[in-house]
């Protein structure tokens, strides 16, 4: 790999843009795809085609072209988390969301709740959780996870994260809350194909018990949904 | 969270000599995934991974020979290979893995 290559590919990731590194196996040539802008490679015609499917999968190809061989990698942006709620499992959970690769911030306007000694070093909002949402602008690489588990809180940040693209959108409480939720959710016009689409009660069934264990089951439902759709 | 390609650039910055190994292609139960990439200086000090480990040793290795080569190489490990023995992933998966220097 060229230094100039491996360059681009740093500075785009350290700026979470997202792009696409084409290497000709066979020849050791190397393009850089960016979302928006046009590359053409001699001899690999949809290489547009092929780096934006790459990016969505979030998956590697390997293309065979008569003798060439090229390999299409995509380095998305970093994935993102936005936790709701500053409670005793967010202090387990920020750890096992950053350990996975997620930027976290954690919103809750209760200072008390989200402080620093609370939350050392992990970014913290303490606007109103669907004022923040509409700054934080969640993609189609963010998790969105209600844990606050109050009603003022949690529905209008939910109300909000159904508007976006977010691959997860999780919400703490039992199946009776949820179905309170549900019914506030309708009431506000939020449709129930999209309430379909809030995980509760929130994470993995694997019995957990303890703030920790409930975090642990928590990722595992974010990975999963990460993973195993599309 | 650690970043390989970022480690290789600062080595590569510093002036160290720089081999980028990438997971091409994978067939069966490999645990990596393509794309997964280990990051190796000229005195075998890596970071990542392109297996669950057990081929990492060999990929060091053939990265010293890239690196003194200023050459790409592609390495096949699996099951059938005749290096079974000793780096055959033990998972029973196949993989390739494209090992560059940084140039």
């Amino acid at each position: 790999m060229k230094k100039n290559i491996l360059d681009q590919v740093v500075i785009a990731k350290r700026k979470n843009d997202p792009i696409v590194l084409i290497t000709k196996i066979t020849t050791e040539e190397q393009w850089i795809y960016k979302a928006n802008e046009g590359l053409n490679i001699r001899g690999l015609e949809n290489v547009e085609e092929l780096s934006e499917a790459a990016l969505r999968t979030d998956r590697c190809a390997r293309i065979q072209v008569n003798e060439d061989i090229f390999f299409i990698q995509p380095f998305n942006p970093t994935l993102r988390m936005i936790i709701i709620g500053a409670v005793h499992v967010a202090q387990f959970l920020v750890q096992f969301a950053s350990l996975s690769g997620f930027a976290v911030t954690v919103v809750d306007p209760r200072g008390a709740f989200a402080s620093e000694v609370r939350f050392p070093g992990v970014a913290k909002l303490t606007s109103w959780p669907d004022d923040a949402l509409r700054e934080l602008k969640p993609d189609f690489r963010t998790a969105v996870v209600m844990l606050s588990h109050d009603p003022k809180l949690d529905d209008p940040a939910l109300v909000t994260t159904l508007n976006s693209e977010a691959f997860y959108v999780g919400a703490l409480g039992s199946k009776k809350t949820h179905h309170s939720r549900c019914e506030r959710l309708l009431a506000e016009g939020v449709t129930s194909e999209e309430i379909s689409r809030i995980h509760a009660p929130i994470g993995l069934d694997i019995g957990a018990r303890s703030p920790s264990e409930i975090a642990v089951s928590i990722i595992g439902e974010v990975v999963e949904s990460l993973r195993r759709s599309k | 969270m650690e970043d390989i390609l970022e480690k290789a650039l600062e080595w590569a910055v510093q002036g160290e000599k720089v081999a980028i190994a990438t997971v091409t292609q994978t067939w069966g139960s490999s645990p990596c995934p393509t794309g997964s990439q280990l990051v190796v200086n000229g005195d075998s000090v890596f970071f990542g991974s392109v297996s669950g480990g057990c081929v990492e040793a060999a990929v060091v290795e053939e990265s010293q020979r890239v690196i003194a080569s200023g050459n790409a190489t592609e390495l096949s490990f699996g099951v059938s290979d005749e290096a079974a023995w000793e780096v055959g992933l033990a998972c029973g998966g196949e993989i390739r893995v494209l090992v560059e220097p940084v140039a």
